[in-house]
């Protein structure tokens, strides 16, 4: 029903266009639906990080650099002096991690600072009537990050204190070793660490889910400028000035977004090797 | 025309406690950022010579502020345009 109606007449009114802008294109029922916009483009911008980086480590030259190196050379060196404040053991995996992290997160919520109907339109060439450009304002993708983060956090936690060792860190930190304790230790232990992926992926989802659906409501402010009324062209002007100043607004938000779930991630990294 | 009845005091309700995620997460974020602000100017002010790690932090703090109030946003929007407590009226 809505597929074709949005094909020939359009939203019927405001609400009815939000709703349509965040509706994933999605198959399958229930539990075993999958976000195929949001697979498409994170996979897609996961390829251009990578290629990014090949084709800087390709060109490399050891004597002037050009600029594409000198920025690639920049941000490695970045994520590397951040690493290296943190954590003290080996970070052959953790900064490549970290990396990774920044420059894919960064993409991603770069999407949301294109056009809002721009998505729709490329995609209705191809027939098809809803696609979210931004694949962090989608939980599943957040969540599935900030999961695989607690996963490298208990394996650095087993690493450097041993199976033995984690085990009896989360029975007898932070009261004691008094049996009598081992209930709330427990508990505090286990809270502390399901709040942190929680926290991670909700701060980022809500950070890029509220920053598109605001411009969404700034799109909302011009929609009416081709009924020529006074409004609609106050209207219009709004839409202009507020969606200018929300997308500069936004380009800080995106970085320090990435920023923040990098250095977290390091940081809880570096705190599952610290021993008590 | 129970049920239309039913429906409006959801509505309402959800309005009220729309309105009361954004407005207090607000006021939580902006002290947060007020305090954290003032302490990042005192402390420039002390040692210049800091001020780009310290700029460095405040920024990364500023995030971490603001995390918790645009999670409620985010919650709260979500409300607004695909309300869960209306589903009982289908």
């Amino acid at each position: 029903m809505s597929a074709a109606e949005h094909a020939t007449t359009g939203p019927a009114n405001g609400t009815e266009y939000i709703n349509h802008h965040l509706t994933h294109l999605k198959v399958g029922e229930g539990f075993w639906s999958l976000h195929v916009d949001t697979i498409v483009m994170s996979v897609l911008l996961g390829l251009v990080t990578l290629a990014m980086f090949y084709s800087a480590a390709r060109k490399a030259t050891p004597g002037v650099p050009g600029k594409w190196q000198a920025f690639v050379e920049m941000v490695v060196e970045f994520i590397d002096t951040t690493v290296k404040e943190v954590f003290h053991l080996d970070r052959s995996f953790l900064a490549p991690l970290a990396l990774t992290i920044f420059v894919w997160v960064f993409l991603m919520n770069a999407m949301d600072l294109l056009p809002l109907d721009l998505p729709g339109v490329i995609m209705g060439w191809f027939g098809i009537h809803y696609w979210r450009a931004v694949p962090t304002a989608d939980a599943n993708t957040t969540f599935a990050m900030s999961l695989t983060v607690l996963v490298i956090v208990i394996f650095y936690s087993l690493k450097a204190k041993g199976a033995g060792g984690y085990i009896h860190e989360l029975f007898t930190a932070p009261f004691g070793a008094n049996p009598l304790l081992w209930i709330p230790n427990f508990v505090l232990n286990l809270v502390e660490l399901l709040s942190k992926p929680v926290s991670l992926a909700m701060r980022l989802f809500g950070n890029m889910y509220a920053g598109e659906l605001v411009f969404m409501l700034i799109a909302l402010l011009g929609a009416g400028v081709f009924t020529w009324t006074i409004g609609s062209t106050v209207g219009f002007v709004g839409q202009l000035l507020a969606g200018a100043g929300w997308a500069i607004f936004h380009i800080l938000i995106i970085t320090l977004q990435a920023f923040i779930f990098m250095v977290l991630t390091v940081v809880y990294s570096a705190m599952a090797t610290e021993h008590h | 025309m129970e049920n239309l009845a039913l429906i409006a005091q959801v509505q309402g309700y959800t309005a009220i406690a729309l309105g009361l995620i954004i407005g207090l997460g607000a006021i939580g974020a902006c002290i947060g950022i007020g305090i954290m602000g003032s302490k990042f100017l005192e402390s420039a002010a002390r040692q210049p010579e800091l001020i780009p790690t310290l700029q460095g932090r405040m920024f990364l703090l500023a995030g971490l502020i603001d995390a918790a109030f645009l999670i409620g946003v985010a919650l709260a929007m979500f409300f607004a345009f695909a309300n869960p407590l209306l589903a009982r009226f289908g």
